[in-house]
């Protein structure tokens, strides 16, 4: 045991020995402090065993701003290796592990669990429930992406990384790399990846069963919709992910032959089955960015949705179409002339729906009384340099095109263009947009504006010069270059575009820090006076536990606009309250997790016996669950008293 | 969850409790995410099934070279399989059938018969595996055994795991009698049960038949 242990930890990379013993100075640290402050038992009531759907969904964005931290130290790592020419910081090993890693963890483990979070806190508010269908299995999905992403991130310092790309091609990802890298891809990404299937089923229940009286479907918000239709979309595709991971995690665990080059397999029908799940995972992390985008443009120009009927139809074509265009990632892998073309119009026809958002917004913005707030700002910056990720998309979409700029930077721009735009500016936007109905203050508008700014163009100069690298001819995945390419120069530009971000992040950092200090604390549920949709109508600024004292009745789209009306109108009842229903904590979750975790890593290590012990701890938390009844588990009533004394706290 | 009013009593059992609405609805989307996770394989079988590197035309001789699938499966075996788990969801059925009348006892007793055909069906499918491997087609042998096994094992797997799972139901009623509760866990668990009959319909057609043309 200890010879393994002394094998797989990498203390022979100076930069790896930092990491490792930082990793232990904060575990240490932050074991001291709970003990210190005799925090753990809080720990453990409040957080870990929580089903509260606003405590999981805060978590959710810890969680992936902690990735969005690792990704970017990766992402400021390649930058910096890219530099200057025959730059000697990394090696081509390193920096393969490091563009993998930056970009799994970019996506899986930062952009789907950032909005999934943005999903759990304001989902559920919006439609008026008290909580998600399932809390319980809620707090699974919680876990187990969790525990997946641990493991998944233990590999730069245990044994090594994954290295063959974000999209981990076969064979290379067989043959071409022995150590237990992929192996850490591979079930990182299939437990994490149960997580967000239970996520998927979950969500749609909600929608569809939970809405207040009154919510009809075209009345729902617009975020609410772009999480329905999102999660018909993990649905759907997840179990693709599911399968295929299954494959190769047998080719190199069991000896098939699924994808090796000999005996039978097929290379190829890896990067089919990926591309299936692959394209509709870009589509997973950009719609609700689309519905966070509404929400934001409506409050903040304090006008109705503009086309919100072919709003929702859009997205419903957008989320069609994103199934059938995977082909377009392998266009230069002999295709047929006629597959490619086909694969090319349905790839551009996206841009039609997309379009139309794009106008629906614009028209929104037009003759409102608009305020630039922060979450404003990044939802305008978003409209113009999200044009350019599309074009330049539709440009890669173009079969013959592609040929010219695949694999290239023009690509790797393309995607940054759309992901970071999409995405990342959406997750920025929402967070401070819904930040005091999680911590019951604003976050400082002057260093949110700060931040915007550095963000903005620093992503612009980091991004914009790597298209004119790709007409250049700089290819992707490379980790060095010679100064006879002439890319030196735009690549330094490149490079502090990048740090422009960094800085950007920790001032975003700090402004936390800062706000919890010094911010005004809010007193009404409505924290920006602007609240169209019902997760601005609960009574206290942060939604007690229970959410609403008494369900809310829907009478339009913009439910909370027209309650607003109403109440200075003078139309207002007394609430009448009565006991409400809620679930109890669960223990389980967290260490089915753990136990998943387990297993995980004692397949990752062929160390059958763990595989197996984890495998059990499984099983047995399944079957413990299983064998609860709903009575003992039906969770306890919260008096009228208490909701009473709740709600009168906003007027102290 | 506590929609539980203004139920009328001619709503079946696993429906009148809010919870069990929910759950019961939420299976049926699992359910369509199984619908997604066998078409992958099936549709990963399909791709591969001319793998068969290695293959031979002779059967039993297999020094050196590696059995073709229609050489090795017997339509007897795999029919005697598929009515075994046909009956067992039959009466699966039936033990449905029973929860909606309140017979208890009868119905317990159909579930434990259809748990005992479901045993029947992983000794015939795992002597069957034996067989193979004997052969000389084995989980590594070529693509072709390769998706062969991943395909039908999965399925095994997934009647493995409805087995113990229905043990566990048959456990909650012995000791807290038939409740919304347990009605809704013996219903979801039927659900699942005739899912993956249904899958072995096509795994039968889809593999067996086709691979002894
Ligand atoms: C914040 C600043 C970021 C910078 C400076 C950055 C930089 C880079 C660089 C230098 C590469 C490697 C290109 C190559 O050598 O092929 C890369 C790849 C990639 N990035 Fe980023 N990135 C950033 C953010 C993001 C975000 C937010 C996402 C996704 C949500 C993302 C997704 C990816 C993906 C998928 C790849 C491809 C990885 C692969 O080739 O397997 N990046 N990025
Ligand atoms: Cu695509």
């Amino acid at each position: 045991m200890f010879d393994f242990i002394k094998d797989n930890l990498i203390l022979n990379d100076p930069m790896l020995l930092g990491a490792n013993i930082s990793i232990l100075l904060s575990v240490i640290g932050i074991v001291f402090i709970l003990t210190y402050f005799k925090k753990w038992k809080w720990l453990w009531t409040e957080w870990l065993t929580s089903v509260d759907h606003k405590k999981i969904g805060i978590m959710y964005i810890i969680a992936a701003v902690i990735m969005l931290f690792r990704g970017g130290v990766d992402a400021l790592l390649m930058r910096a290796q890219l530099t200057v020419p025959n730059n000697e910081f990394l090696t081509s090993q390193h920096y393969n592990e490091i563009f993998t890693t930056h970009g799994t963890i970019m996506i899986i483990f930062m952009a789907m669990p950032f909005v999934i979070g943005l999903m759990n806190v304001v989902v559920p508010l919006q439609i008026g429930a008290r909580d998600v269908a399932f809390p319980y299995l809620n707090a699974l999905s919680f876990w187990s992406f969790f525990f997946g992403a641990i493991l998944f991130n233990i590999s730069f310092v245990f044994g090594g990384s994954p290295d063959a790309g974000w999209t981990n091609y076969a064979p290379l990802a067989i043959e071409g790399s022995p150590g237990p890298g992929i192996n850490y891809y591979l079930l990182g990404l299939q437990i994490s990846g149960i997580g967000t299937l239970l996520t998927g089923i979950n969500f749609i229940v909600t929608i569809i069963k939970m809405r207040a009286p009154g919510m009809t479907l075209m009345r729902m918000p617009m975020f609410t919709w772009t999480a329905l239709i999102t999660n018909f979309i993990i649905v759907f595709a997840f179990p693709v992910l599911t399968v295929t991971l299954a494959l190769m995690t047998f080719d190199r665990l069991f000896g098939t032959h699924f994808f090796t080059l000999a005996d039978g397999g097929m290379p190829m029908l890896w990067a089919n089955l990926f591309w299936i799940w692959g394209h509709p995972e870009v589509y997973i992390v950009i719609l609700p960015a689309f519905g966070i985008f509404s929400e934001i443009f409506a409050t903040f120009a304090r006008k109705t949705l503009f086309g919100y009927k072919s709003m929702v139809i859009s997205i419903v074509t957008i989320s069609f179409l994103s199934f059938l265009v995977w082909v377009h990632h392998f266009f230069t892998m002999g295709g047929t002339a006629a597959v490619n073309s086909v694969f090319s119009i349905t790839t551009m026809a996206i841009a039609v729906p997309t379009g139309i958002k794009i106008f629906n917004w614009l028209l929104t913005l037009y003759k409102g009384r608009i305020e630039y707030t922060v979450p404003m700002l990044w939802s305008v910056g978003f409209i113009p340099t999200f044009l350019i990720g599309g074009v330049t998309g539709v440009m890669l979409g173009m079969a013959a095109a592609d040929f010219q700029y695949h694999n290239s930077y023009f690509l790797v721009a393309h995607f940054h263009y759309t992901l970071i735009c999409g995405t990342v500016f959406a997750c920025f936007a929402g967070f401070v947009f819904w930040y005091p109905k999680m911590f019951g203050h604003k976050l400082n508008e002057r260093l949110g504006k700060w931040t915007f700014w550095f963000f903005m163009i620093g992503f612009n100069v980091c991004f914009l010069p790597q298209f004119l690298l790709g007409f250049d001819g700089m290819p992707r995945r490379i980790y060095t270059y010679g100064p006879e390419d002439g890319w030196t120069g735009l690549n330094v530009v490149s490079t502090i575009g990048g740090i422009g971000m960094g800085i950007a992040f920790m001032i975003l950092v700090y402004n936390v820090y800062y706000s919890f200090r010094y911010a005004k604390r809010e007193t009404s549920g409505d924290a920006w006076g602007a609240g169209r949709t019902l997760e601005w109508a609960t009574t206290t600024s942060v939604a007690p536990f229970y959410n609403f004292a008494v369900t809310p009745e829907v009478k339009g789209l913009d439910a909370f606009m027209i309650m607003k009306q109403e109440r200075e109108a003078g139309k207002e009842e007394k609430p009448e309250y009565k006991p409400i229903h809620m679930p109890s904590n669960a223990g389980t979750p967290f260490v089915m997790s753990v136990f998943f975790f387990v297993a995980g890593f004692g397949l990752v290590f062929k160390l059958w016996w763990i595989a197996i012990l984890g495998g059990i701890g499984v099983l047995a938390c399944m079957a413990l669950r299983s064998l609860r009844s709903h009575k003992e588990d039906e969770g306890y009533y919260v008096s009228v008293e208490e909701i009473i004394n709740t709600e009168q706290k906003k007027e102290a | 969850m506590a929609h539980d009013e203004n139920i009328s009593p001619n709503t079946p059992l696993e429906y009148q409790s809010g919870i069990g609405r929910l759950n019961i609805f939420g299976f049926w989307i699992f359910l369509g995410a199984e619908v997604i996770l066998f078409s992958t394989i099936f549709a990963t079988y399909f791709s591969i099934y001319t793998s068969t590197i290695g293959g031979h035309a002779a059967h039993g001789g297999h020094a050196g070279g590696v059995p073709m699938p229609g050489e090795l499966f017997e339509i007897g075996n795999t029919l005697v399989m598929t009515i075994v788990l046909l009956i067992s969801s039959f009466t699966c059925g039936l033990a449905i059938h029973e929860m909606r009348k309140r017979n208890t006892k009868s119905m317990i007793a159909w579930l434990v018969i259809t748990l005992l055909f479901g045993l029947g069906f992983l000794y015939l499918e795992i002597t069957e595996f034996m067989h193979l491997v004997h052969e000389g087609a084995a989980l590594g042998t070529n693509a072709y055994w390769s998706s062969f096994y991943f395909l039908t094992g999965t399925h095994g797997l997934h009647v493995s795991l409805g087995i113990g799972w229905m043990i566990l139901i048959i456990l909650q009623i012995f000791k807290r009698g038939l409740t919304p509760d347990t009605a809704k866990k013996v219903f979801i668990a039927s659900l699942y049960w005739h899912f993956l009959d249904f899958v072995w319909i096509f795994v039968y057609t889809g593999v067996y038949l086709i691979g002894m043309v």
